[in-house]
Order: C-alpha cells, then sequence, then structure tokens
C-alpha cells in the first residue's frame, strides 16, 4: 500500500502517511477488530438467540422504522426547504440557510431535552396536539421526531447543490414551448436532482439509525415499545453483558457497511449523470 | 454532505424574477411558508425552549447554577477534553492530507474509507469498542489493573471515545480542499530550496487555512457535544467523569431543570458561535467539497 507510484519533489510521504496510518490504527481499526473479535468469539447458536431475540428485534424495529420514516419526512421537507432557500428571495433568508446546520453543531442531549420539553403534553406544542390523542413526547412519534431533527441538515445539504445545477435556461425554453409545470418538474428538475435527494436520503438514514444522545430523552425506553437498537446495547454494556452487547452492535456495524456502500454508489451516480448531461 | 450553497451563486438564482402569476405566487408562498413552520417547529422552539426553562425563574438562579461544583468539574472535563483531543486530530488531519493530497499510492481511496467510517458508526459502538479493549474484561483490563492505572470510567476512556467520534471532521475538510488547489506552489518552493516545514508553514498552510479553520470549528463543537461514545465510557461519577452533556442529563433526571438547561444553554452558545465562525468562513469564498 506504502509504494509512492510517481516520484514526486515534496518531502514528508514517510512521516506524514506513518502517522496518518499508525493513527487510524490505534483510534479506529484496533478497537474496531476488538468489537469483531468479541463477536467472533461467540457461538453461532448464541450469537443468533442475542440478535434475535424477540427484544432485539422490537429495538430493530423501532430503529429502523422511525429512521426510515424520518429519511422519507426530510426527503420531502429537505426539498422543499432546499427549493425554497434556492429559488426564493424573502426576508430572512441568509439566517435561516445559515440555521440549517444547527443540528450538527447542538449537542444531541440538548435537542433531546428541548424537544421532549416543546412536545410534551404541557409544552409549546404538545399542548394543542393533545386534545386530539397525538401524544409525542415518550411514544415512537417522538423518536421519529427526535431522528428527524438530528438528520434533517443531511438531506437539505444534498440537495441544495444539485438544484443549483438545475439549468434554469432549459426549463424557461420548456415552459417557453408550452410544457406545464409539472412536467418541467419531471422532466427537468427531478432527473437532476434525484441522486442528490437519494444521496440525502441515505445519509439521513444512516446518520438516524445510530442516534443515542436525542433520542433516549423522547423515547420511554420502553422494552419492544420505544427502545432503540443503540439503547439496548447501553443496558447489556451496564449488566455487564459484554457479548450481546458486541453482538447486536456488530449488526449494526454490518448495516452501517451496507449502507456506506450505498452512499458511495449513489455518489458515484450522480456524478456519471452530471457528465452525461454535459456538466 | 456539501456545506451551505455557494452564496454569489444562489443569491442570483434567488433573485432571479420568476413567472409572475397568480399561481406562481401561491406555490411560492406555499413552499416557504411550510419550510418555515416546518423549520419554527423542529429548530427554532426547541432553541427558544432552551433559554426559557434556563431562565424560568429568573436570572439569579440561573446564574447560581454555575456555582455548583459539579457543574464547575463537568465544565473543567469537557474544555480538557476538547483541549486534548482537538488539536490531536487537527494534526492528523494535516498530516492525512498531506499524505493523500500530495502523493499517488495504491490503496488511496480505500484509506480515504476508513478515515470516513466513523462518521458511519452509532456513537454507542464507538464507546463500547474501548470497553472491549481496556475495560476490565477487554484485552488489557488485567493488565492495567495490576498496574493501576484507569481508562474505562476515567479521563483517558473519555478522550479515546471523543477522539474517534470527531477523528475525521479536520481531515474530510482538507483533503479534498488539498487535492484540488493542487502541488504547483509546494513544488516550486521546494525546487527554489525551500526544506520541507518551510513550505509548510509558508506555503501550504496559508492556502489552505480557511478549511482547516472550518474543520476545527466543526470537530470542536462536536468533541465538546458528544454524548452516546462518552456516556458508555464515562462511567457517570458525579464531579469526576460527567462532560457538561453528560451533567445535562444527570440534571434533567433528577428534575433540576433550571440546572439542566442552564448547562444547556451554555452549548447552545457554544452552537451558535460554531454556526457564526462557519458562515464568516463561509464569506471568505470557502466552500465545501
Amino acid at each position: 500500500m506504502a509504494t509512492v507510484r510517481q516520484a514526486s519533489v515534496l518531502p514528508g510521504f514517510g512521516l506524514t502517511f506513518g502517522f496518518t496510518t499508525f493513527f487510524l490504527c490505534t483510534i479506529v481499526l484496533i478497537p474496531l477488530a476488538a468489537l469483531v473479535l468479541k463477536t467472533g468469539g461467540m457461538q453461532w447458536h448464541d450469537f443468533v438467540h442475542v440478535v434475535l431475540s424477540p427484544r432485539a428485534i422490537g429495538s430493530y424495529r423501532l430503529s429502523f422504522g422511525a429512521s426510515f420514516l424520518a429519511a422519507t419526512i426530510n426527503l420531502v421537507f429537505g426539498f422543499i426547504i432546499a427549493w425554497t432557500l434556492v429559488r426564493y428571495d424573502f426576508p430572512g433568508r441568509r439566517l435561516i440557510d445559515a440555521l440549517i446546520d444547527m443540528p450538527f453543531a447542538l449537542p444531541t442531549a440538548v435537542s433531546g431535552i428541548a424537544l421532549t420539553t416543546v412536545f410534551a403534553d404541557n409544552g409549546w406544542i404538545g399542548q394543542y396536539l393533545e386534545p386530539f390523542g397525538i401524544k409525542v413526547a415518550y411514544t415512537w412519534i417522538g423518536v421519529t421526531l427526535a431522528l428527524t431533527l438530528i438528520s434533517m441538515p443531511f438531506a437539505v445539504r444534498s440537495v441544495q447543490p444539485a438544484l443549483l445545477e438545475v439549468q434554469r435556461d432549459l426549463e424557461d425554453a420548456a415552459e417557453t414551448l408550452g410544457a406545464g409545470r409539472f412536467y418541467v418538474f419531471r422532466r427537468i428538475i427531478l432527473p437532476t436532482v434525484l441522486p442528490a435527494l437519494l444521496t440525502g436520503f441515505t445519509l439521513a438514514f444512516a446518520r438516524a439509525v445510530g442516534e443515542y444522545g436525542s433520542v433516549i430523552f423522547i423515547a420511554g425506553n420502553l422494552p419492544m415499545k420505544t427502545e432503540i437498537t443503540p439503547l439496548l446495547i447501553v443496558i447489556r454494556l451496564e449488566e455487564y453483558d459484554y457479548k450481546g452487547a458486541a453482538a447486536l452492535g456488530f449488526v449494526m456495524l454490518l448495516i452501517s457497511f451496507v449502507v456506506l456502500l450505498t452512499i458511495n454508489l449513489l455518489q458515484a451516480w450522480g456524478r456519471r449523470r452530471l457528465v452525461r448531461v454535459g456538466r | 454532505m456539501a456545506g451551505s450553497a455557494s452564496g454569489a451563486l444562489q443569491d442570483d438564482l434567488a433573485s432571479r424574477p420568476g413567472r409572475d402569476t397568480l399561481v406562481s405566487s401561491l406555490i411560492r408562498w406555499g413552499f416557504i411558508a411550510t419550510s418555515l413552520v416546518f423549520l419554527a417547529a423542529l429548530l427554532l422552539a426547541p432553541l427558544v425552549t432552551v433559554f426559557a426553562t434556563a431562565l424560568s425563574h429568573g436570572i439569579r438562579p440561573y446564574l447560581d447554577s454555575f456555582a455548583d461544583p459539579d457543574t464547575v468539574a463537568a465544565i473543567r472535563l469537557t474544555l480538557t477534553t476538547a483541549l486534548i483531543v482537538v488539536p490531536t486530530n487537527t494534526v492528523f488531519g494535516l498530516c492525512a492530507a498531506w499524505a493523500i493530497a500530495k502523493f499517488e499510492f495504491h490503496g488511496k481511496s480505500f484509506l480515504i474509507t476508513l478515515i470516513d467510517l466513523p462518521l458511519a458508526i452509532s456513537p454507542v459502538i464507538s464507546g463500547m469498542v474501548y470497553v472491549f479493549v481496556f475495560g476490565l474484561h477487554g484485552w488489557f483490563g488485567v493488565w492495567l489493573q495490576e498496574h493501576d492505572i484507569s481508562i474505562i470510567f476515567a479521563l483517558p476512556g473519555i478522550v479515546l471515545a471523543t477522539m474517534l467520534v470527531t477523528f475525521p471532521y479536520v481531515a474530510r475538510e482538507l483533503i479534498p480542499l488539498m487535492q484540488q488547489l493542487g502541488n504547483d506552489e509546494e513544488e516550486a518552493a521546494i525546487t527554489l530550496g525551500a526544506g520541507g516545514w518551510l513550505t509548510f508553514f509558508r506555503v501550504t498552510l496559508p492556502k489552505v487555512r480557511w478549511g482547516l479553520v472550518y474543520g476545527v470549528i466543526l470537530c470542536n463543537a462536536r468533541a465538546m457535544g458528544e454524548f452516546g461514545a462518552v456516556s458508555v465510557v464515562s462511567g457517570h461519577i458525579n464531579g469526576l467523569t460527567l462532560t457538561m452533556p453528560l451533567r445535562v442529563e444527570n440534571l434533567y433526571h433528577e428534575y433540576n431543570f433550571v440546572g439542566a438547561f442552564g448547562v444547556a444553554s451554555l452549548l447552545t452558545l457554544l452552537a451558535l458561535l460554531t454556526l457564526i465562525v462557519k458562515t464568516l468562513v463561509e464569506r471568505t469564498g470557502y466552500r465545501r467539497r
């Protein structure tokens, strides 16, 4: 791996490459290997028993279901927000553009307690939902809401640059030639932003599945009902059931890899499409 | 993830007049209203709540809550952790970017994927892996106990978990930036007789400074705000191993809402400051790649 292919006049390859790989191994790879080996040390039977226990399956259903729902909500609203920011001028647009990244910068524990307070039965928004029988805090709706908040920037920031790429001239030409609004959207705008939409969806999903801090405050944390997989891992660790925790962590790690691969494929697809339309 | 889309182009598109029909106006205001309502409920309401709850009993109890020795200890622990983690990851980011952007070698894209890996992992897993290495039942657990060294449930564990979570932040800003800026100036400097360090400090560093600032502030925000990974390795000893986010949880579960939201308000101010610096950096024309 460490062979420089082409001679360079610049110095420092040995030092920087050496430190990079050393640090990567120490901080990331060796600890992750510990997780894999811990799981590998289990009997197949025990592994299946842990990973397919009803409580684990209940937690997957909530974690993946709520993450999928949150990513879908962000697919729709992320597009609307990105469109609003790119196409319309209104007072406060730049401020809102800057605020989109708030969930990246705000610690998840703060998002968690603040959302719970706003959406509790007596909270600012929760009190208006309660008469309709909608309970947000301590239910799966709350989990979805927290995941929507923390994954929202991924959706908006993926779509925004793609919308800038849409050729307004093409839209104008199509409209001049009599194309309807929806036709222009379906044939000109959607094809250009589709890879970005899907990338944003996948990034949002990936972030939501692993999320812990914001969710545990707003979820009721009842086994089988409002218990996400990362919380189940923490509970197993606190019970000193390291193998149980490792097995569940291994499952999540595998899913992360699949999602990561999907993101790479989607981004490669997006680049190819841009090249094809002559950008 | 691209950052905020480049300002000038976006301003140009946003202010460009569209068709001025009734339907156009309806769609336009429909989109703007939907965006604003969505963001107000999800983003603005929680932000305002943090300060409203922290100040719900007036300014005095709010200020007094910071006199709590356990809260002071939490603030100190968070600052210590960030002070170790952020410079270390910055040096790593600069090294990784130099090696990857300045040289050609096999397996480069694989290396970049590995550097980005911590972003794809649940924070809980990032903390847990260190329990498997340094915990009592981990690889070095017995040896560490014999030599009376504590890593898990102590500062070193918190630092390591935070380092893993924030590992890619500086590197992922600098790698694409250095790749795009190219090596011409550096090669000229070296050819003219400048040493490697001189070239780095006088040529490369000024070239990438805004990307570096960008990466460092995001790294810092995450380091100070990390919850999941630190929660797993902390052991939750009040006054000793609680960082600010963990102290928020601790106070919240004790129903001390003024205290919990007081600490949360500091973290929120940090987040706002991060966004302001980030926006200022973007104003210089820096754009995430």
